[in-house]
């Protein structure tokens, strides 16, 4: 995303094109504004979850009724497997916690664990494979082969190594979040770095690579000044779809008991492996909302990452077609109507212009003649 | 008889992020059995479009009006492409019209042979045993000039040189001998001499096979060489429609009378290489060489167990300074490996390569960095040789930031807009980024970069083969226009004799990694002396169909001859 704009030059003879506004180019809004039709519904759709997943998680302590480790109020004992109603809009858990709490709680760990796992394998992965495809020889023959030993572990298999690894097994706060964190980063790792890897080979053999090198640039400069900006477009993709599997992962640790204790923080997987004998016996709200949040957690943040994976590619990417009326204006579409040159500013419309033609430098007024033609 | 395809107002617009597009504009235009008609225009002109639409071959994105009325050879039945069905549009690709593209290596599947190829079509028209099937297909190879057809229809795709698979997919289209062939620049991948043997070819297509064809290119020589009348687009519009005698001696519009002018012509820059080397001072010539190679040989290594491929094979020259040295051949005669050796982007294997006192057999980049202020190189291809994501006032600054001229893109900008300046591209251009402008803008930029550190050498390495002619003559005038004021040396690399005749003080012929002849541009243009060069210059077509027909003959003897 190219935010680096130089200063308008004072002494211009032209005005350059017209640049859109900034906040249109950010990344989400850019795509926004560039879908149509399903794939518009999807991205909104998405968006909208999100939306209200992250105002969840942020405003937690305000939506919550009750704490996520609170047992009693100044009433007394709230009591087991409530069913829900009264107080206790979705019931209470067969430990005595209040659902809803426990749910809304719970997005405010998921946000952090992907906000922890996410950035942390952003950092490693796309560093090491910066390196790694830039230098190549030995080093990227061992990262690549390292990597590819850790894709061959079942990701939940190695975060519940990398967790007694990490916290020793211990679950307070800090230690519970992170050694998930830091477990998700370490199967992540390997997907930034091989994507950053592979564009980095390909972009060190463009030609404004070999350019830089040919004017004496260093190594350094080379590496983040002109490969790493251009390797970073499919980062915003990978970052979504790696987000809700870091939500399923740490789930998953959850449920088969390396998660979180209750009274650390509120964890959906947690509650839901708490809730596997009440299913049994027809209590379904202990299961089936931290169930939910889960599914549609991942859901919304997967229908972002589907719809930017569309758009970023212009064959899949939906177009309005061309209305088959155009030849009603004389001169058709090129010219006419607010999206023609008409309709742009006289500069750009020149400039627009002299790219058709080839190239007309400006100034120049040997163009060929509109008027023998007509 | 009917005309093979009479296409009548015909519009086509796209559909893009930016709105619609339109790319064809009101064309009318026929073909009568057995002619050649030639569309010519530059990038944009919509001349490949009106082609496509031919063959139905627009994507999902276009709308497209008017009629494209296709007859068969035999003029049993007329069919409008626009409006039939899937099914008949397929009926009628093959049979009725079929299409020679641009790039003979990607036109062919890999993992198939040229035989199969070949019959998939037979046998996707109609009922016949693949006995029958391959016997056509060895006979049409056959008639093509493909040598053995019995044995190398088994052939795949890669065993073939780049103008045998030409062949291959000419072959491929003449097979069900349809009315019309479509050929959408034909020789543009490939070498002039090649070029020279595909022309012939189409030639033999219209008389033996009756064949019309409808000839899309951008080469005035080859026009020249094949057409009988020429269309001339430009912004999607025909410009003016004439047979083709007429439209080279008398070109009525305004827009053909400037692309012809703009066709580099061999013998134009004779006079000039003599004025200069006049005008220089009497010791000139025993000074110290900017660039010497002696028996330079550049390897490329090849696999495990096997030996590497020589690129350049003892090859010795040298620039003087101040002068332009003109570097021709075709593709892979070791041409760009010369240049890139000179640059310090490909190693020397044996032999001396001394670049401004420095040898470069042992190269170390941190011994060279120290000079590579003294020596620009502009790239080939303008849209790749910018980082996409600076604008080009950052990307000229590039060289002053990177040898301590200036600390920030803002600080050089005063320099900057200098050399934007000097290179003909106003200053606001610099706040751009590069895929806002043309691209011989682009190639300008790539020009002002190149001379930022006021080098005394530069490398051009093919600097305006991927530019429109009316373009390239432009950005070669300034480029004499930088060298005069400048004064730098240059090793100007080409595969196009006359382009690089513009500009050389001497050239040098590279066939095959060696250097088969060397001289001022009359000697080696005037009175060549080694058979390549002979064959080379005789291929070059002229924009001019008498003189080309003469040429013609004289080629003959020296393709028989090689």
């Amino acid at each position: 995303m190219s935010t680096n704009i130089t200063a308008a030059s004072t002494d211009q003879s032209l005005p350059g094109p017209r640049r859109p506004a900034l906040w249109t180019r950010l990344p989400i809004v850019h795509q926004l504004r560039q879908s149509m039709g399903l794939q518009r519904g999807m991205l909104v759709a998405g968006l909208i979850v999100v939306g209200v997943f992250i105002l969840t998680a942020v405003f937690a302590p305000l939506l919550a009724p009750f704490g996520f480790s609170q047992l009693r109020d100044e009433s007394g004992v709230f009591g087991a497997q409530l069913p829900p109603g009264g107080q206790h809009l979705l019931g209470t858990t067969v430990g005595g916690y209040d659902v809803l709490s426990r749910v809304i709680w719970g997005s405010q760990t998921a946000i952090f664990v992907i906000i922890v796992a996410v950035t942390l394998s952003l950092f490693a992965g796309v560093l090491l494979g910066l390196v790694s495809g830039y230098f190549g020889g030995w080093l990227d023959r061992v990262l690549v082969v390292v990597c590819d030993a850790v894709y061959a572990f079942p990701s939940l298999l190695l975060a519940i190594v990398m967790s007694i690894v990490i916290s020793g097994g211990r679950s307070d706060l800090i230690g519970g979040v992170m050694a998930a964190a830091i477990s998700i980063t370490v199967v992540f790792i390997p997907q930034y770095f091989r994507v950053i890897r592979a564009e980095t080979v390909r972009i060190k053999a463009e030609a404004y690579v070999e350019s830089a090198r040919v004017l004496g640039a260093s190594n350094h400069r080379i590496m983040f000044r002109h490969v790493l900006r251009n390797a970073t477009r499919t980062l915003p993709l990978i970052f979504t779809l790696n987000a809700s599997e870091a939500v399923l992962t740490l789930a998953g640790l959850g449920f088969i008991g390396f998660g979180i204790e209750p009274t650390a923080a509120a964890e959906w997987g947690y509650d839901l492996n708490k809730s596997l004998s009440d299913v049994t016996s027809g209590i379904w709200w202990t299961s089936l909302f931290p169930g939910l949040a889960i599914v549609l957690s991942v859901l919304g943040i997967t229908l972002v990452g589907e719809s930017l994976n569309d758009l970023a590619d212009p064959r899949l990417r939906g177009r309005r077609r061309v209305a088959a009326a155009t030849s009603v204006v004389p001169g058709g579409t090129l010219t006419a109507g607010p999206a023609g040159l008409d309709g742009l500013e006289p500069a750009a419309r020149d400039d627009l212009l002299g790219d058709a033609r080839g190239d007309t430098a400006p100034g120049s007024a040997d163009r060929p003649g509109f008027e023998e033609r007509s | 008889m009917t005309d093979v395809v009479t296409i009548t107002n015909l519009s086509v617009s796209f559909s893009t992020d930016a709105g619609a597009v339109t790319a064809v504009d009101g064309v009318s235009l026929r073909v009568a059995p057995g002619e050649v008609l030639a569309i010519v225009g530059e990038s944009g002109s919509g001349k490949s479009v009106t082609a496509k639409t031919i063959l139905g071959l627009l994507p999902e994105t276009a709308t497209a009006q008017g009629t494209v009325f296709l007859s068969s050879k035999d003029g049993s039945h007329k069919n409008d492409v626009l409006s039939v069905t899937g099914s008949t549009l397929r009926q009628l690709r093959g049979t009725d019209v079929s299409m020679v593209f641009q790039e003979p290596s990607t036109a062919l599947n890999p993992v198939f042979t040229v035989g199969w190829q070949i019959m998939e079509g037979i046998r996707s028209h109609g009922k016949v045993s693949r006995a029958d099937a391959k016997r056509k297909a060895i006979d049409i190879l056959g008639r093509v000039g493909i040598p053995d057809p019995e044995v190398r229809v088994n052939y795949y795709p890669h065993q073939f040189s780049g103008g045998q698979k030409q062949r291959v997919v000419i072959a491929m289209a003449l097979v069900l001998d349809p009315g019309l062939i479509v050929a959408d620049e034909p020789t543009t991948a490939l070498d002039v001499t090649v070029q020279a043997e595909i022309l012939d070819l189409l030639r033999r297509c219209r008389d033996e096979f009756g064949t019309a064809i409808v000839l899309i290119t951008h080469n005035m020589g080859v026009v020249a060489d094949l057409a009988d009348r020429v269309a001339v687009m430009y912004e999607g519009k025909l410009v003016e429609q004439a047979p083709a005698q007429e439209l080279f001696s008398n070109p009525r519009h305004e827009y053909t009378r400037r692309l012809l002018a703009a066709v580099p012509h061999v013998g134009q820059g004779i006079e000039r290489a003599a004025l200069r080397l006049n005008a220089r001072e009497p010791d000139w010539a025993a000074s110290v060489p900017v660039v010497e190679a002696r028996n330079l040989r550049i390897e490329y290594p090849g696999r495990l167990g096997r030996g590497g491929f020589t690129a350049v094979d003892g090859v010795s020259f040298a620039i003087r300074p101040g002068e332009v040295m003109g570097l021709v051949g075709e593709s892979g005669s070791g041409k760009t490996t010369i240049g890139r050796a000179i640059a310090g982007l490909t190693r020397v294997t044996d032999g001396s390569l001394q670049v401004l006192g420095h040898e470069m057999n042992g190269f170390r980049e941190r011994k060279f960095r120290a000079l590579r202020s003294d020596i620009g190189f502009v790239f080939q291809d303008p849209a790749s040789s910018f980082n996409p994501l600076l604008t080009i006032a950052e990307c000229v600054a590039e060289p002053l930031i990177v040898h301590g001229r200036a600390r920030t893109p803002q600080a050089a900008r005063g320099r900057v807009n200098e050399l934007l300046e000097a290179v003909q591209l106003p200053r606001a251009f610099g706040d751009r980024y590069p895929h806002e402008l043309s691209g011989g803008q682009r190639q300008r930029a790539s020009l002002a970069r190149s001379l930022a550190l006021e080098p005394t050498l530069l490398i051009a390495d093919e600097p305006t083969s991927a530019l429109d002619v009316s373009v390239q003559a432009k950005v070669l005038e300034l480029f004499a226009e930088l060298q005069r004021e400048l004064g730098f040396a240059a090793l100007f690399i080409s595969h196009d004799l006359a382009v690089v005749d513009i500009l050389a003080d001497r050239i040098a012929v590279l066939y095959k990694g060696k250097l088969v002849e060397e001289g001022t541009g009359a000697e080696v243009l005037g009175a060549p002396k080694d058979p390549y060069t002979k064959r080379l210059l005789a291929s070059l077509p002229v924009p001019d169909p008498a003189e080309q027909a003469a040429r013609r003959k004289g080629l003959l003897p020296l393709q028989e001859a090689l």
